[in-house]
């Protein structure tokens, strides 16, 4: 505990340092998105510390959350819904229809051609209606004033609501996935998070009727007061005299610490019940299967329903992480996930922190993160100073200059795989 | 109606296409299959690796060319390709020596080896990031088509033209060589046969004397000479892109999952259902259509199933569906 205290001091002294070097506002910048790494990588910790599940597609239930908060929280566009609103719920209704009747159709009939046959005239009649509906309710949808809105719009509902929202999202898609891969061979679901999280990102950047795709969706509602409304109400002006700060300043750090605020309460409570649940009779189960599967199932315990249990709570934990992230941002931007960043990244956090261990993801994910944002400027100044014996204008100088965003993928990559051959149980071990 | 005129723009715009992708995807498959035969993990660097050896290529390929070095109307890349491919071989002999070696010592579960992997992927889209950064490159200097469209129009006399590109040619042909010399291998070489006899049953291939190190390096070549051939294939016949590499994995993990993982056979059959099956889905129908229908019957839409932007959900689909159905394959791969 002693060890445990003096890390987590450690890295508390990174973040308060970064404070008086560079600024506060940049300190509470990076440990705002900290605290969400955190909330990933504990999500992740439950999928592989707990069950030994590997999920590749963490960016995937991570966008998911980020498309909840724009369907959550956005004011509707009663133009589009009226263009063809209630066309595109008639045709997603007639997707998800012929999705179940041909699933039923194939339960239910014996084996044969005839089911073959029947499940696939189910499968093509869906499929042409489905297009017949969702082509012309799309197009109309998009061609409503597509420079600022085409798309429908949210529920305009609070965007606190949007996490939990995410947090379904997520959990749906991965019981989709789970239901498929799990109970095979351990590295189908590997391939197969892989997958989705690819056509996740693809679909968000695509279906412009649903959050305009790669034309993004700024200007989130904020569960938190705007800076300029700050900086105009005299009462917080005179409080932010009193502590001697400039109002613009003041403002900008209020509201990076409600922010924090927020994201804390949700970690701390994810803290408590994952602990909770760790040290509960279900928790040694999860661990009893993961050590020996075979054992655990001669046990009488239903292994591969208790790996889509676990699957879906932490690609849930994961969706919330990401409606919580999106709310940050304040804007929702597809093209701005990339698989490195927010898949392998949280799995670093998870990997250094120590798998296994609730306190070790969160230490990962406040540690690898500090270092994720500080590594450029020290990457970038470090080449600065190699690359001084060459000429200014050498191709290879700005070449080098240039790579200096990528070396940080490198770094991670050679992070984990030392931590997983030296290290392999982290920071913080599990008992 | 017009029979004839239907064929060539389906040959034109699906068929060959789909063969040359297909015989990419195979490639890669390939390798991917060995692996697993032999080491029994799913390899997630594969398609770095197979960006490395293109990187390593595409470098041979401007210093051949800076020094005049040609092979018109061949590509100077084909020449190339035996300096990449030694360059990835030994880059992924050192990464087995490094990394990989140990967690076999350790009789490491697979998922802990994959894990392992993931970091070499993360290693090396670094290293070719940073050595030829993240754009787009264009490698090919040969002959650009064998058949063009406005020559094959005034030769035959049809409305429709066909097109066969140089790069498609060589994918073929390159892909024939290299599936041919890859079984000539495993079924007529002692070290080939070793290799067979391990993947099949550990214990008795080590009873039997064969040296289980060899066979992982044996196989680490293979898979570097695969690789690297698939890599430098597809940048030329599209171009080199190191984000598209990686995503090239999920198409490559579904043509060898839905073959049978640890079947070389089925890789390759794999690879041609995926190309083919996300080929046909993408593309739009209607020119085929119009002149194969009677005019009243003509369409009026694309009749695309569905947009190319959902390409990698295609082979995503066909992977779920093998996986509820037959989680082995379709040639019976490892289900262990």
């Amino acid at each position: 505990m002693n060890k445990n205290a003096l890390l987590f001091g450690g890295v508390a002294l990174l973040y308060i340092l970064t404070g008086f070097f560079q600024s506060w506002n940049t300190a509470l910048a990076i440990f705002n998105m900290g605290l969400i790494s955190a909330v990933m990588a504990l999500g992740v910790n439950i999928q592989w510390g707990y069950a030994g599940l590997f999920n590749v597609g963490v960016m995937g239930f991570v966008a998911l959350g980020g498309l909840a908060t724009v369907l959550v929280s956005m004011p509707p566009v009663p133009e589009a819904w009226s263009a063809g609103g209630l066309r595109m719920i008639g045709a997603l209704i007639t997707g998800a229809g012929t999705v179940a009747a041909g699933v039923l159709l194939f339960r239910r009939m014996q084996p044969g051609k005839a089911r073959a046959l029947a499940a696939l005239a189910v499968f093509a009649v869906g499929f042409v209606a489905y297009r017949a509906l969702f082509d012309p309710a799309r197009d109309a949808i998009e061609a409503v004033n597509p420079a600022l809105v085409g798309y429908l719009g949210g529920a305009n509902l609070p965007i606190l609501l949007a996490w939990p929202a995410g947090a379904l999202l997520a959990a749906g898609a991965a019981w989709l996935i789970g239901k498929t891969a799990l109970g095979l061979r351990s590295d189908y679901l590997a391939i197969a998070t892989l997958g989705i999280a690819e056509i996740v990102i693809a679909v968000m950047k695509n279906e412009d009727w649903m959050a305009r795709g790669v034309k993004n969706v700024v200007g989130l509602p904020r569960p938190v007061p705007y800076e300029v409304d700050l900086q105009d109400s005299a009462s917080f002006v005179e409080t932010a005299a009193w502590w001697g700060l400039d109002p613009a300043t003041a403002s900008t750090i209020w509201v990076k610490l409600l922010y924090g605020a927020l994201f804390a309460v949700v970690l701390l409570l994810l803290i408590w019940l994952t602990q909770m649940a760790l040290n509960s009779p279900w928790g040694r189960m999860m661990r009893a299967i993961r050590d020996n599967e075979t054992a655990a199932e001669a046990m009488g315990k239903d292994v591969t329903r208790r790996h889509l249990q676990i699957f879906v709570i932490g690609s849930a934990i994961c969706g919330m992480a990401g409606a919580m992230m999106t709310t940050l941002d304040g804007q929702l931007t597809p093209g701005t996930y990339q698989p490195l960043r927010f898949t392998f990244l949280i799995w670093v956090m998870v990997i250094v922190g120590g798998s296994g261990n609730n306190w070790g993801s969160v230490l990962g994910g406040f540690l690898i993160w500090w270092l994720w944002i500080q590594v450029e400027p020290i990457g970038g100044a470090l080449m600065n100073v190699i690359t001084l014996p060459l000429p200014d204008d050498s191709g290879l100088k700005a070449h080098l200059l240039d790579s200096v965003q990528h070396v940080r993928l490198l770094t991670m990559g050679v992070v984990l795989l030392l931590v997983l051959r030296f290290s392999p149980r982290g920071l913080i071990p599990e008992k | 109606m017009d029979l004839l005129n239907a064929f060539v723009a389906l040959l034109n715009f699906v068929i060959v296409p789909a063969t040359a992708y297909g015989s990419q995807l195979a490639l890669g498959a390939l390798g991917v299959t060995l692996i697993y035969g032999i080491l029994r993990f799913s390899n997630f660097a594969h398609g770095d690796t197979m960006a490395f050896g293109a990187m390593i290529t595409i470098l041979v390929t401007w210093l051949m060319q800076a020094i005049g070095i040609s092979i018109h109307p061949l590509p100077t890349a084909l020449l190339a390709l035996p300096f990449g491919i030694a360059a990835t071989a030994l880059m992924m002999l050192a990464t087995d020596k490094w990394i990989y070696q140990f967690y076999r010592q350790q009789k490491a579960k697979p998922i802990i080896l994959v894990m392992a992997s993931l970091g070499v992927m993360f290693v090396l889209n670094g290293v070719v990031r940073v050595i030829i950064g993240p754009g787009e490159q264009r490698f090919n200097d040969g002959e650009r088509f064998i058949i063009r469209a406005r020559d094959f129009k005034e030769m035959t006399g049809l409305s429709e033209g066909l097109a066969f590109r140089t790069s498609q040619g060589i994918t073929i042909v390159v892909t024939i060589i290299a599936v041919i010399a890859l079984f000539w291998f495993l079924n007529r070489t002692r070290t080939g046969k070793s290799m067979r006899a391990y993947s099949d049953n550990e214990d008795l291939a080590l009873l039997s004397g064969i040296n289980p190190e060899k066979v992982v390096r044996v196989t680490w070549i293979l898979a570097a000479i695969l690789a690297t051939t698939a890599g430098v294939l597809y940048g030329l016949d599209k171009a080199f892109k190191p984000f598209t590499y990686f995503q090239l994995l999920l198409p490559i993990f579904a043509s060898a999952i839905v073959g049978g993982l640890g079947n070389p056979l089925g890789a390759i059959a794999g690879g041609y259902i995926i190309a083919f099956s996300e080929v046909t889905l993408t593309y739009a129908w209607k020119k085929v259509l119009t002149h194969a229908l009677p005019e009243s019957m003509a369409p009026d839409s694309l009749v695309q199933l569905l947009s190319t932007d959902y390409k990698y959900a295609v082979s995503f689909t066909i992977l779920v569906i093998v996986l509820i159905f037959k989680p082995t394959g379709l040639f019976r791969g490892k289900s262990v």
